[in-house]
């Protein structure tokens, strides 16, 4: 059996599965947010009844993320829905916005958007904001209410995407009824150059398979180059496995994957123990292809989907009004850490805009020192309108003053986010260029899509 | 319901659910039941205006004149909020004919009852036009274009119709004894 199977099987109670199988497996955690959640609890009181409590209040977690900073009153509503849903059912891990468990939440436009507006127990991204409060446990299945749940799988475990109505199934019950997916194998060898990040292997990995090439199916990413990334890195990879229309992304687990989850379960209190799951010798796959890092180079997905890839050389003649950095695929400590490394001492000259995916990330942004310079500081100097209000902001446009949204038509965005349909970062009339945070820091020195090896030097 | 009769709309490859539901409607919750109608209102209101100058709901209309929907490869990609089925079902569409789903919208479709989601091995995004007439005939597995009479097939929903004819899993749990009745 694959990994995706060997967890399935496991998950249900069985010695094996096949792909194809329709399964039920029983959910570790179910992660819902503010967009999705008070849906998804609409359809729990409505099918189980206005007093019913969830299968396992330590299973549920609520982190509200995406139509946070913004004065649009529903969104704030939807904030105050999860709230008053968190305190009725005794949820230990609701991340809330605000401190007051009673209070209501509201944007103060007022203030701006660049200045910190939430409490102690804010988290960010739910995807980015899961494994650091220590959700993310090897050989655990984990639904979430969102496409991206894919991006837990870096932590060898199952994890997908799922709908409001399945997921008020699952908040009753702590079950679903899945089908277990084929699986596509990419053994990745060797190391990437300087210059070259992981959003380059995910994104030419699409290119070759087509956005809809791994339509129902495991993505599992295996291979000696494994061991040569972060566990920033692999999150980054195993987020877009949704891009290529894939049910989840997995990796191996290893010993960088237990520093990280002993870490960030310890701190935060949460489960400890774990089960990883390792791939038996006799996998079968539906696809099977090896990437040698060495060779990729800075790639770039252009409008209007994730698999129209190019290399960032080939797009140089093309001119761009914005650039972003952010997100849960784009937005972690290492992605500034290369946006910043290409932008030291140097100034931007189109509109540049920083969102970190979590508060903690805004922190070690502000208290890592470069010389005299946090990394903010010289991100700021650089030019770069950073903000403080972690969250998806315009990673997928959302009401019309939320920070970064492209709100006129005709804009050329380069960005370091997941995702380029049209719309998908405001105007419908805008376009989006997915691109790792170094392509985006050298496109937003020169105005146009440019390679950072000419500024991170070989 | 196995039959559906109207104009259709049709759309191109790759429809993501932006395009079905632009993401600054997603602060509507689509269990609260006014919301649920706006939501049908801003249906596919996310494609580009040049590329589809017909609008799939007018202007200051709250449902659409087009009961079915014919699109490429991939709809319903992108992001998993069940608004996209929710928006096209509380407009009064029954059905999208396309040539394949993304995963998590066909589940969604599935799970909620609010459309049917019919493949069509044939690329009827090349064949038909937006407005033009055509019957859908889901027990006979067959769609007809009107003007032309051709007869296109249909790949059978097989085990997820049941679902959605019963109104979408928690209908059908409860309905096969896998749920107590109503809470
Ligand atoms: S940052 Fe973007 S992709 Fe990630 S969860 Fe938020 S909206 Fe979705």
């Amino acid at each position: 059996m694959t990994l995706t199977e060997k967890l399935l099987a496991r998950a249900a109670g069985k010695a094996s599965v096949q792909a194809g199988d329709n399964i039920w497996v029983n959910a570790d955690v179910l992660m819902t947010h503010d967009v999705c959640g008070p849906g998804t609890i609409g359809v729990f009181k409505r099918e189980f009844g206005k007093t019913a409590k969830v299968w396992d209040r330590n299973r549920v977690v609520i982190i509200p993320d995406h139509y946070i900073f913004t004065a649009d009153s529903l969104s704030n509503r939807n904030v105050d829905i999860l709230r008053d849903f968190a305190r009725e059912q005794g949820l230990p891990y609701f991340y809330d916005v605000i401190d007051d468990p009673s209070g209501a939440w509201k944007f103060d436009a007022a203030k701006g958007n660049l200045k910190r507006q939430f409490g102690s127990n804010y988290a960010g991204v739910c995807h980015a904001a899961l494994p650091a409060k220590g959700h993310t446990r090897p050989g655990e299945v984990l639904f979430g209410t969102d496409s991206h749940t894919c991006m837990a799988g870096a932590f060898n475990e199952f994890a997908t995407g799922i709908g409001n109505t399945d997921a008020g199934f699952v908040m009753g019950t702590g079950k679903l009824l899945i089908k277990v997916p084929e699986t596509m194998r990419f053994r990745l060898e060797g190391k990437l150059q300087p210059g070259v990040m992981a959003k380059d292997i995910i994104l030419h990995i699409i290119g070759e398979i087509g956005f809809d090439g791994a339509t129902y199916r495991a993505m599992q990413f295996d291979g000696s180059g494994i061991a040569t990334l972060s566990m920033d890195d692999r999150m980054t990879i195993a987020n877009m496995a949704i891009e290529a229309g894939g049910k989840n992304g997995i990796f191996p687990f290893d010993a960088r994957t237990a520093e990280y989850v002993n870490a960030r379960t310890g701190l935060n209190g949460t489960k400890q123990s774990y089960e990883p799951v390792e791939a038996d010798a006799d996998q079968k796959f539906v696809y099977e292809t090896v990437v040698d890092l060495s060779k990729l180079e800075p790639t770039v997905a252009c409008h209007p989907d994730p698999g129209q890839r190019k290399t960032a050389k080939e797009l140089s003649h093309l001119k761009l009004d914005r650039a972003y950095v952010g997100s849960c695929t784009g937005g972690k400590t290492s992605d500034f850490v290369e946006f910043a490394r290409v932008l030291r001492g140097k100034k931007v000259v189109i509109d540049t805009f920083g969102v970190p995916a979590t508060p903690d990330i805004v922190r070690d942004l502000q208290s890592t020192r470069w010389g005299h310079q946090t990394i903010w500081q010289i991100l700021e100097e650089a030019g770069v309108r950073m903000t403080e209000n972690a969250g998806c902001a315009a990673c997928l446009g959302g009401p019309v003053d939320t920070f970064g949204r492209m709100n006129q038509g005709g804009l050329k965005c380069i960005s370091a986010t997941n995702r380029n349909f049209p719309g998908r970062m405001g105007s419908k009339e805008s376009e989006v260029y997915l691109a790792s945070p170094a392509t985006v820091a050298a496109s937003a020195l020169t105005g146009r899509v440019t390679d950072p090896r000419e500024y991170v030097g070989n | 319901m196995s039959k559906f009769t109207g104009p259709v709309y049709v759309v191109r490859d790759n429809i993501d659910t932006d395009q079905i539901i632009p993401a600054q409607f997603l602060n509507l919750v689509p269990t609260i039941a006014e919301e649920y109608e706006k939501l049908g209102s801003y249906a596919l209101n996310g494609l580009p205006n040049a590329l589809y100058p017909v609008r799939f709901v007018k202007d200051g209309a709250m449902d659409t004149e087009f009961p079915i929907v014919i699109a490429g490869r991939n709809f319903g990609c992108g992001s998993s909020r069940e608004h996209a089925p929710i928006a096209l079902g509380a407009a009064n569409c029954e059905c999208v004919v396309a040539e394949s789903f993304a995963r998590i919208y066909f589940r969604n479709c599935i799970a909620t009852g609010e459309v049917y989601p019919i493949e069509c091995p044939e690329r009827l995004c090349d064949i038909f036009k937006t407005g033009d007439l055509a019957e859908v005939d889901i027990d006979a597995g067959t769609i007809r274009h009107v003007a032309t009479g051709k007869v296109y097939s249909l790949k059978p929903l097989g085990e997820v119709r049941p679902v959605i004819d019963a109104g979408g899993i928690f209908d059908y749990a409860r309905k096969n004894g896998m749920m107590p009745k109503a809470a």
